[in-house]
Order: structure tokens, then C-alpha cells, then sequence
């Protein structure tokens, strides 16, 4: 284990690495993986040199559940913000700001929530404050903040404290 | 037949995306403020490059998906630096 | 109408509808742009294109060349991924740069402090 660390620090971004040069490249030739293999050789010898803090993909199910939620939701936001566009101009005049404390540190957790936030259609992260641990947001239709707070703690923040924490 | 239904809709999906480049002109134009317009200019950005991606498809070769990498890639830096610039007043500090 | 690629006419049919919703999703996103009433409402709109406007239209590209080679190409879910990564890091510098703005010229979109937090 601790060889096989020495020789190749993050195989996950490894393999995501030759994965791209060979979709870049269309071809599954030998010649190609081996210069994949040498482009992700250089990715990871990049990363140590860079020396992120450390993270762990602790539970694949959970992370999975996240994606499927939040395919669903890409789906189920992009017809709600549709329908305000197309809809009365009455409709368009709820947006506003809101404040949420989250209980969620880890970096990489706060990332993938910030990309998660933010491609759903209707909510856009704007500022989180890591002392004070609060997360402002702006919501295109904010007539309930308690139940939007709800929708972000329990369906998201919930998940990605199981995956990171 | 189905070159034909195809065609037409590859015509109609181009022509509702002109029309959703044209809207995001029209933002990039009115202003007015600053940030309005480089969202405009992104949004821009990213409906050339589904055009584009759909002018592949037409054509049935894959050489505008690297045209199509490209411009979605340009227009990420693009509009960053316009970002930055917009919080800071300068790009490199 | 001018040429397109000869698929079968299952192939023809999935094609043109993922292209043409991608297309229509796009459209009514760009038009939020135009629509909706100031910066932090607009922020949302080009999400839509970002979303499932890019990959519907990825998901018709994919099948269409999958057919055409008769073997699967997917490299369309790089640019899938490249967006979905860039585009809500594109908006998020926007919507604090303009929050930033907006306080420092005293406009009234953003509120002057963080608004308390909501809880449970």
C-alpha cells in the first residue's frame, strides 16, 4: 500500500487523467495510453507538488445517492425557473437574499455544495463567512425560507457531511 | 425520411438558439451595468458553442467538438477575468 | 432541407428531440436574461443553458455519433463536465463581484449586511 502511495500519490485523479486524454483522443490505441499514462504520470506529480489538504471518497453509495438527487433536481429546478421566466411578471418580483448557518466545514464538502447550489437553476451561492460558518444566497423564488433552508440542509448537506465527515 | 426529419430539426434547434443568441446580445448591449453585461457576454458564449456543436451533428463529423471545447474553455478564462477585474479593478495582482 | 447525417429512424427521432428541447431550454434561459428584473435575478437564468440545455444537446450529439461509428462516443462528456464545473464558478465571482460593487456605491440590491440566518 504504502509502495504503491510512493509511486502513484492520487489514483483517482490518475485514472481520471488518462480517462480524458483517451477521450480527447478518441482512440483506445497502445501508443495513446501509454502517452496518457505519462500526461497523468506529470497530473499527479503536479498535484503532490501542490499538496492539497487531504480528502477521501469514504462512502461511494452516498456519493451516488448525491448525484442521483441532484440529476433530479437540476430537472425539477429547470422547469420551476422556466415557468417563472415564461410565467406573469408578478411572479418575478420574489427574489431575494437569505442566510443559512450549515454545520458542514470540510472544504471539498463546501465546494461540491457551492457547484451544486449554483447548477441547480433558482439558487446562486454568493458569500459563505468561515467564521461564523453562515452561507448567504440569493433565491429566485423566496416566498418560504424556512423550507428552502430545509431543501439545502436536509436533501444536500446532510449527504455530503455523511460522505466527507 | 430521416435525413429529412434530422435536418429540419437540426434547422429548428439552430434557429431557437440565434434567437437565444440574440437575447443574450440584446443583455450584452442594454447594459446596464457592467456585471449585466458580462453575463450576457457568458451566456453568449455558451449558446455558440451548443450552435456549434450543433452545426457538428449537421455535418456528421467531429472536428467541431474541439471548436466547441475551445470556446467553452475561452469563454470560462474570459469571463473570470472579467469577474476579477470587475472585484478588483486589475486581472493580475 | 440541406444534408444531414443518414441514421436509422429511431436514432433520427431521439436525436432531433434532445437537440430540440436542449435548444428550447436554452432559449427560454436566455430570454430570463433578457426578462427578469435586475442583476441577482439574471444570475439564474443562464444556469438553464448551462444545465440541461448543454446536455440535452451533448446527450443528442453522443447518440447521433454513437450511431454514425456504430461504437460508442462519449467524448462529449467532457465538455459536460467543463461546463457544469465552469459555469457556476463563472457566476459565483459575478454575483460576489457585484455584491462587492454594490455595497461599496451604496445601491440598494444587496443588502447592507448578511441577512440573519434562517433556522430550523
Amino acid at each position: 500500500m504504502t509502495a504503491l502511495k510512493r509511486v502513484l500519490p492520487y489514483p483517482l485523479l490518475f485514472l481520471a487523467l488518462l480517462a480524458m486524454w483517451l477521450l480527447l483522443m478518441q482512440s483506445l490505441s497502445p501508443g495513446q495510453i501509454l502517452l496518457g499514462t505519462i500526461v497523468a504520470f506529470g497530473g499527479c506529480w503536479l498535484m503532490v507538488a501542490l499538496d492539497p489538504p487531504p480528502t477521501g471518497l469514504r462512502r461511494p453509495v452516498a456519493a451516488m445517492r448525491l448525484a442521483g438527487r441532484v440529476f433530479v433536481d437540476v430537472f425539477r429546478s429547470n422547469v420551476a425557473v422556466g415557468s417563472i421566466i415564461l410565467g406573469s411578471d408578478e411572479r418575478r418580483t420574489h427574489a431575494g437574499f437569505m442566510s443559512l448557518r450549515l454545520d458542514l466545514t470540510n472544504r471539498y464538502g463546501l465546494a461540491i455544495l457551492a457547484i451544486v447550489m449554483t447548477c441547480t437553476p433558482g439558487t446562486q451561492w454568493v458569500h459563505y463567512d468561515p467564521a461564523s460558518r453562515v452561507l448567504m444566497l440569493h433565491v429566485l423564488d423566496l416566498v418560504d425560507e424556512k423550507q428552502w433552508a430545509r431543501i439545502i440542509k436536509q436533501r444536500y448537506e446532510s449527504l455530503l457531511m455523511e460522505i466527507f465527515e | 425520411m430521416s435525413p429529412m426529419i434530422l435536418g429540419w430539426s437540426i434547422t429548428a434547434a439552430q434557429v431557437l438558439l440565434a434567437f437565444a443568441m440574440a437575447f443574450a446580445a440584446l443583455r450584452f448591449i442594454r447594459g446596464p451595468r457592467a456585471q449585466d453585461r458580462i453575463i450576457g457576454l457568458d451566456t453568449f458564449y455558451v449558446n455558440a458553442m451548443l450552435m456549434l456543436l450543433t452545426l457538428g451533428i449537421r455535418s456528421g463529423t467531429t472536428l467541431y467538438f474541439e471548436a466547441a471545447l475551445i470556446i467553452g474553455l475561452l469563454g470560462f478564462v474570459g469571463t473570470v477575468a472579467l469577474a476579477k477585474f470587475l472585484m478588483r479593478g486589475e486581472v493580475i495582482e | 432541407m440541406s444534408e444531414a447525417p443518414d441514421l436509422p429512424l429511431w436514432a433520427a427521432l431521439l436525436v432531433s428531440f434532445f437537440i430540440v428541447v436542449g435548444a428550447l431550454v436554452t432559449l427560454i434561459g436566455s430570454i430570463g436574461l433578457w426578462r427578469l428584473p435586475d442583476f441577482y435575478a439574471r444570475l439564474h437564468a443562464p444556469s438553464l443553458g448551462a444545465t440541461l440545455g448543454t446536455g440535452s444537446i451533448l446527450i443528442g450529439s453522443m447518440i447521433c455519433f454513437s450511431v454514425l461509428q456504430s461504437r460508442p462516443l462519449v467524448h462529449e462528456v467532457l465538455i459536460a463536465l467543463f461546463v457544469t464545473i465552469t459555469t457556476p464558478v463563472t457566476l459565483m465571482l459575478l454575483a460576489r463581484a457585484s455584491v462587492y460593487r454594490d455595497r461599496i456605491e451604496g445601491n440598494p440590491g444587496p443588502p447592507e449586511q448578511d441577512p440573519e440566518p434562517t433556522e430550523l
